[in-house]
């Protein structure tokens, strides 16, 4: 276990850990982040995650990575889902219940078309 | 939330391995109370008695901090628990249309248990999930959003699980 | 820069202008210099709105009605019903989604308004809570090694003071006195409390930064042990929030393997470790006395105040009791320095404030605002207006004890200054926004329900006062009110704030107190017409309840 000392070992561990990071983004094309708070859970967000790993494994895409994150904030467009691909800026979706989830891939990842109607920031 | 195995031994069982967890001394009492609470459904006075043996307290004192809180209850309750926030938050997102949807499905009043012993409804304060009002916690889960048209396929959904 | 009172915005992406968007924004502007409102309104072309079904499009702010698809011959129509006589323009309106003008907005303005500046909320909803690594490639336990390792606790404690940080629990009490209160406190054991027993109802912006962000949690908590001479902390979070508890279990243990909690932190020599405590559901636990009362295993009813518990706390030590948000400030201050915090906020009212936006709006949730935005930016920006077209009527700010804000204040900035002035209070943050279908006695009699739940019944003008305005509330929404009603309701709120032992009691009179003032006539008609102007209450005129049982 990394037991921290000093400030120096403090700053080791960041770039350590910064370093380790950016290998992993450079191997992942794509990065989708679903926001698992209270809220969330409540409108189903899980079961959106269930949904985004299942497409992933059967459409067998690789490169993806899927990250969990707290509340983001907008409470009533929950389950929010964030999409980055490469180097264009990230798409947030809101409202993206399970059965949202396969088109709305579909047509991002498989087709790169974003869907404008469920965006609610870019 | 299954009341009908609480023999003796269960409930000893319950409250010896909820004080291994929390510890021995008086302020482990909540956290105890709590896990125990959890386990059987409910706080059988055995349970709160069995609790006062381990943590050297009266039983009047743990009865005094069973009864304080809302989320320790002394009465047994239905299978599944139905709790719904009657805040003022969740009261003006459409909370009073909520209310008058559950009572008309279930058939009873708050507090109450229906007869089949199925379910018990209880109001709550604020779940601190307004963003998302009206909501109801069943069980251990929080549904959000909800309206008297999503209500009856959600209680379904327990009812028909064939727990 | 000119002030404004609204601004027009016309979609010009290339397929409203393939529709004649172009002639729409110059007849606006026409008719804008035939009123004589080109000085009051600004008209300005919007590359994208999003919406290509309805083009050319027209979104009016801060209203952020949207139009469309508008043609050259409507505009005087719609200048003149919107922004001359200033209501919405009947048959142009599009019950859109109303996510296109939340982003026109801020992208319009962008730079001229108080934006958003997310300090607090800068890693929640954007890092994985439940990895550390992801809060130490974002400045993680910097502060925490900064302060350790090059400050005394006095200068931590100095520095704190300076930035003129204040308790965001809801008093509004100074930090960095608070801090010194317990450094100078006698007793060689002391406590750390963070109050994360956020009951008020409406109030959510602690769970979402113990679910998003714990580990900031822990290394100010850990701050504040040093700079008041503390080795354990306690962190008490309410029972309701479990994936909190989830979470911060799991940045506990992560913080102790490495090193950050335990023996010699950061080779200081400094010790401290922190046990997490759930609730069991009861409001009154929010009040720090309660809530000691409650860590030590008894009934959560409060002690008499004084002693405080700077001096006499936990276990009769001197304990250190802050909010989640408070706290949350800390790393953010000692990292980058006391003049920093300074450029956030009002000179009164230093730093940005979590608030938590809910009922009849189109966006609710949580926003990270400095202090001193006013109520009706918080409305139209954040919100995204109100749901479906209906008028803002009234606005409770934080919580069941929060006061309430009729549309007349809507202006006021919200600082701890000015709303002391305005006679209002912050509260804890939340933002609980009524339209025109809200009935004041329904609201009161919710308020006071939860009250007379809530009240821990330790003492009697809370227990009685809470439960006898309730009914008096309850008999006037059936329409069995009677006038002298009126006046033992005024009697009570006086009565509870004068007479309770402590805050719960004391504020319960609160939002009945604004309702009477600023509602009188609404009230009035429930107890003189026997009608319910919204058509909310009941008004059966049937006796509901026997008068409640005291004991």
């Amino acid at each position: 276990m990394p037991g921290v000392k000093s400030l120096e070992d403090l700053q080791d561990l960041r770039d350590e850990t910064l370093k380790k990071r950016e290998l992993v983004e450079q191997s992942a094309e794509i990065e989708i982040t679903v926001g698992i708070g209270t809220p969330g859970i409540a409108v189903g967000a899980r079961e959106t995650m269930k949904a985004i790993l299942q497409f992933i494994e059967r459409e067998q895409i690789s490169g993806v990575t899927v990250r969990q994150t707290g509340n983001i904030g907008m409470d009533s467009w929950e389950p929010i889902m964030k999409i980055r691909v490469r180097d264009f800026p990230v798409v947030t979706y809101g409202k993206i219940t399970a059965d949202l989830v396969e088109p709305l891939l579909r047509s991002h990842l498989l087709k790169n078309k974003p869907l404008s109607e469920f965006v609610i920031d870019a | 939330m299954d009341t009908k195995e609480l023999s003796v031994e269960n409930i000893q069982k319950t409250v010896r391995s909820a004080c291994e967890a929390h510890g021995y001394e008086r302020e482990a009492i909540i956290p105890v109370l709590l896990e125990v609470n959890r386990t059987l459904g409910y706080l059988p006075t055995p349970a709160l008695v069995e609790v006062g043996r381990h943590l050297r307290t009266p039983v009047s004192q743990v009865f005094s901090v069973a009864s304080f809180y809302y989320l320790l209850t002394v009465e047994p309750r239905g299978k599944h628990v139905i709790q719904m926030c009657e805040s003022a938050p969740c009261h003006v997102m459409g909370g009073r249309q909520l209310y008058r949807a559950i009572i008309d499905t279930l058939g009873i009043e708050p507090g109450r248990t229906t007869p089949d012993g199925k379910w018990t409804f209880i109001l709550t304060s604020c779940l601190g999930t307004c963003g998302v009002g009206p909501v109801v916690q069943i069980d251990d889960d929080l549904y959000g959003n909800l309206t008297p048209a999503k209500l009856k396929p959600l209680l379904a959904r327990y009812t028909n699980g064939g727990e | 820069m000119s002030i404004i009172r609204s601004l027009v915005l016309v979609s010009a992406d290339p397929y409203s202008l393939q529709r004649g968007s172009m002639e729409v924004f110059e007849t606006i502007r026409q008719e804008l210099h035939r009123r004589e409102l080109a000085d009051e309104v600004e008209v300005r072309l919007a590359r994208d709105l999003g919406r290509h079904d309805i083009a050319p499009m027209v979104i009016v702010y801060p209203e952020a009605v949207v139009y469309g698809p508008v043609m050259p011959e409507d505009v005087p129509f719609l200048i003149e019903e919107h922004l001359y006589k200033g209501r919405i323009a009947p048959g142009l309106q599009v019950p859109v989604r109303e996510i296109s003008g939340r982003i026109a907005w801020v992208t319009a303005r962008k730079g001229t308004l108080p934006a958003q500046q997310p300090i607090l909320l800068s890693r929640a909803g954007k890092i994985d809570p439940e990895n550390i690594e992801d809060y130490l490639i974002h400045d993680g336990y910097l502060a925490l090694g900064k302060a350790l390792t090059g400050k005394t606790p006095d200068e931590v404690i100095d520095e704190i003071k300076k930035s003129g940080l204040q308790g965001r629990g809801g008093a509004g009490f100074p930090t960095g006195l608070k801090w010194g209160f317990v450094r100078r406190a006698e007793g060689d054991k002391k406590y750390v409390i963070c109050n994360a027993d956020e009951s008020e109802p409406g109030t959510f912006k602690d769970r979402v930064l113990l679910e998003g962000d714990p580990h900031a949690i822990i290394e100010a908590m850990t701050i504040a042990g040093y700079a008041v001479g503390a080795d354990e902390g306690y962190i008490y979070i309410r029972g309701e929030y479990r994936l909190a508890q989830e979470r911060f279990g799991i940045a506990l243990d992560q913080a102790r393997a490495y090193g950050f909690l335990g023996k010699d932190i950061f080779g200081s020599g400094f010790k401290f470790d922190i046990h997490m405590h759930s609730g069991a559901g009861a409001y009154i636990c929010g009040e720090e006395t309660a809530l000691i009362e409650s860590i030590e295993g008894k009934r959560g009813e409060p002690r008499p105040r004084p002693p405080y518990p700077t001096t006499n706390g936990l276990w009769g030590a001197p304990t250190l009791v802050n909010n989640v948000e408070t706290l949350a400030n800390v790393p953010h201050i000692l990292r980058n320095g006391w003049q920093w915090y300074h450029r956030f906020g009002t000179p009164n009212s230093a730093g940005t404030k979590l608030y938590t936006i809910l009922g009849n709006v189109n966006t609710t949730g949580v926003i990270e605002v400095p202090m001193g935005i006013t109520l009706r930016e918080v409305i139209s920006i954040y919100a995204g207006g109100m749901k479906d077209g209906a008028r803002f009527k009234l606005a409770q700010t934080g919580g069941s004890s929060g006061s309430i804000v009729p549309s007349s204040l809507q202006d006021t900035p919200m600082d701890f200054e000015s709303f002391r002035k305005a006679g209002v209070s912050l509260g804890s943050g939340a933002l609980l926004i009524c339209d025109e279908n809200t009935c004041v006695i329904d609201l009161a009699r919710v308020l006071l329900n939860f009250f007379r739940k809530e009240s821990c019944g330790k003492c009697a003008p809370c227990r009685v006062g809470t439960q006898r305005a309730y009914f008096i509330l309850t008999r006037i929404s059936e329409g069995i009110g009677r006038f002298e009603d009126l006046a033992t309701l005024e009697t009570l709120y006086k009565g509870l704030y004068q007479l309770s032992n402590c805050g719960l009691g004391n504020t319960a009179g609160v939002p009945l107190q604004g309702i009477l003032t600023h509602y009188r006539a609404e009230v009035e008609a429930h107890i003189r017409n026997k009608v319910c102007p919204t058509g909310i209450c009941s008004m059966s005129g049937a006796l509901v309840a026997a008068e409640p049982v005291f004991h």
